[in-house]
């Protein structure tokens, strides 16, 4: 078993060192299943929330609380918006409205005229008004002239569970790349490995190329356990082809690979390079649309947020899964473009800075 | 190849530094033989470490000219590899790696080598090939970074301060493993502060101050230049001015006289005659004796008696510390 080649010799190791340290196995792979899980379930589709108010006690506020509390039993039975409501003193309503608990407060004057107090700039609060003044006119005899009817879309493929998964394979293909090939160099720097390894007759070429197919090896579990958990548990769609994610993920793996060379092609501590690859990740983290799309940031910022490697790994898997691109579609091009361009850049500038010893 | 195994001659190298450039290694010459165990020894800071790092082909020189087993590193540097075995200072192997698997790893960067639980056996850590590098002591880890050196199956080895923090115990282990590769007839070059390790290990010794070599020998031969076998340390009471060392220099036997900490020492040929001459001086001149021990010459004394400073910077701080403002260059 001892007779490696070298090129084996030093993949086998890389391996090795994963597998058998549990922490990394879990912020590699369990802390984004949680982090899916997580927004997955905050975010999924379920019955429309309901609006919420307070009622003033009063000696009126008998027959409208028997109103809104009859519309919420059968808008509920019918899986509709209703209305969450709470009859308290005056006092206290008022003191709910100051600190917010309630968005809206309802007083019934013994006249019959009815008060709405909310504060307008709060979005939940005009909206519950709305409804409760609609839900009290109808009741008092008010008859709409045209019927509407809502229909809700509640399809897989548009839901932000749906948008999200993409999200967070693209992103953590950006941090094995830049910490696994990255932190991993600067470590064997520090620890003089490097050093000790060009003192045998090894080819550093051979080096490097262990950690990159270890690189791209750890891709695949890396890719499989977010993409199942978005098909098997989050019921995702994946309309285009798999080999085509494969290969955006291979080819972005790369770029993401090359970058992490580039920031360990000379730096000396752990900080330092702490400190690059925060420096490099985060304008991704912010800009590259991770967690909402990066279209929504201002037209004067797009070719520099279309430049980053990120973007263009997150537009392909996303145009791929959702809106089943092919190989041929202009998103997957660009993006394959943009991609090869940063890997094949970042490795002919680090291979020439690499800093051996 | 033929006889040498190493031939540097006016080997430079020049670093930037803040206040100019600085010479790490300034005109050094050394030659090393075929089958010797050779010491380089010398303080922190003296070149030692650049000068083995140009010999592993880790660094290069400024100027000068480097023979590495007959080859040079410009124009053969991968036959030079594949025939040297390395330690250097501190390696971190990686944790997660089982002994044999590391062993293992380097062995399969040489064409030809030895058997990895063989090396293993080699540096008597046998019993540990499936533990993982994280659970040894320091002195079991450079002693794994000593099997790695010899997996193919060196010609020549470089050990940098092998035993540099090790407990006595583990330096003990390690020089045994160092006789070991003498007695097989290897090449050895071994950077030490430890005067102690270089007279029990090296066939040679060169001293190494300021990036030159300012004696090479025997450690038998350089500790007989001094003349004397023996030092009488002692030193003096009274609270007049402490007497200077040259005031001694005329007893029976002695070769030679300096400060030392509090006291002084003195080299001398014959102790049963220096020490009552000395007695019967300090009874003259009316100063009590504090303290009186006598030992043999060690390469430390050959060090202190070539450049007046300790090999050590802490035994040369402790001895500065106990005496302001004097200098002990002579």
């Amino acid at each position: 078993m001892s007779h490696y080649h070298p090129l084996l010799g030093l993949y086998v190791s890389r391996l090795r060192e994963f597998y058998r340290q549990p922490a990394r196995l879990f912020w590699v792979y369990g802390f984004p299943t949680v982090l899916a899980l997580g927004l997955g379930l905050a975010f999924q589709s379920r019955v429309p929330e309901s609006v919420q108010a307070d009622l003033v006690r009063n000696a009126a506020s008998d027959p409208v609380e028997k109103v809104l509390r009859d519309y919420d039993a059968k808008a509920r039975a019918g899986r509709k918006q209703g209305v969450q409501l709470r009859v308290v003193p005056e006092d206290e309503a008022m003191k709910r409205l100051r600190t917010g608990k309630t968005p809206l407060v309802v007083v019934k004057a013994t006249s019959g005229a009815i008060t709405f107090r909310y504060d307008a700039t709060r979005p939940e609060a005009t909206s519950a008004r709305a409804a409760i003044d609609a839900i009290l006119q109808r009741e008092a005899g008010r008859v709409d002239p045209i019927r509407t009817e809502d229909t809700v879309v509640n399809e897989p493929g548009s839901r932000y569970i749906d948008f999200l998964i993409p999200g967070l394979i693209g992103q953590n293909t950006m941090g094995g790349g830049l910490w696994g090939v990255g932190f991993l160099l600067v470590n064997f720097r520090i620890g003089k490995l490097l050093k000790r390894f060009t003192a045998t007759p090894m080819p550093r070429r051979d080096f490097l190329l262990a950690i990159l197919l270890a690189r791209l090896t750890f891709l695949v579990p890396d890719v499989a356990v977010l993409l199942s958990l978005g098909v098997f548990v989050f019921g995702m769609p994946i309309q285009g082809s798999l080999w085509l994610v494969a290969l955006v993920e291979v080819v972005g793996a790369l770029a993401f690979a090359g970058i992490g060379l580039l920031i360990a092609s000379r730096a000396q501590t752990t900080e330092t390079v702490s400190g690059l690859m925060n420096l490099v990740m985060l304008p991704m983290w912010i800009f590259s649309g991770l967690f909402f799309s990066a279209e929504r940031f201002p037209e004067a910022a797009q070719p520099f947020i279309q430049a980053l490697p990120l973007t263009q790994l997150l537009n392909a898997l996303r145009a791929i899964m959702l809106e089943g691109a092919g190989p041929t579609s202009h998103v997957v091009l660009v993006a394959l473009g943009v991609l090869s361009a940063w890997a094949v850049g970042t490795f002919l500038v680090a291979l020439r800075i690499f800093r051996w010893q | 190849m033929g006889e040498w195994a190493i031939r540097v001659a006016d080997l430079r190298k020049q670093y930037p530094g803040r206040d100019g450039p600085i010479d790490a290694v300034n005109g050094l010459d050394l030659e090393v033989r075929v089958g010797e165990c050779f010491g380089l020894l010398g303080p922190n800071g003296a070149g030692k470490t650049t000068t083995v790092e140009i010999l592993e082909g880790l660094n290069k020189p400024t100027s000068g000219d480097v023979e590495v087993l007959g080859r040079r590193w410009e124009s053969q540097a991968t036959e030079i590899r594949e025939r040297i075995g390395v330690t250097l200072q501190e390696t971190r192997f990686p944790e997660k790696s089982t002994l044999l698997e590391l062993v293992g790893l380097f062995r399969g960067f040489y064409r030809e080598g030895l058997e990895p639980e063989d090396v293993l056996g080699r540096v008597s850590l046998d019993g540990k090939a499936n533990s993982y590098v994280e659970q040894l002591s320091g002195g079991q880890q450079q002693r794994l970074a000593v099997a790695v050196a010899l997996v193919g199956d060196p010609e020549l080895l470089f050990l940098d301060e092998p035993t540099t923090g090790l407990d006595p115990q583990s330096r003990r282990q390690l020089w045994d493993v160092i006789l070991d590769l003498r007695n097989r007839g290897r090449t050895t070059v071994l950077t030490t502060h430890y005067m102690d390790e270089a007279e029990r290990l090296c066939d040679r010794v060169a001293i190494v101050d300021q990036g030159k070599v300012i004696a090479l020998g025997s450690p038998a031969d350089l500790i007989a230049r001094l003349g004397g076998e023996h030092v009488v340390e002692f030193a003096v009471g009274g609270g007049e001015p402490p007497p200077d060392p040259s005031c001694f220099a005329e007893l029976s036997t002695v070769l030679g006289t300096r400060a030392e900490g509090d006291g002084y020492a003195l080299t001398v040929g014959a102790p049963h005659r220096a020490i009552p001459a000395l007695l019967d001086y300090l009874e003259a001149a009316g100063r009590p004796l504090a303290r009186l021990t006598t030992r043999q010459v060690s390469l430390e004394d050959v060090f202190v008696a070539l450049t007046g400073r300790h090999l050590r910077e802490e035994e040369a701080d402790a001895a500065r510390a106990s005496k302001p403002g004097r200098r002990r260059r002579r």
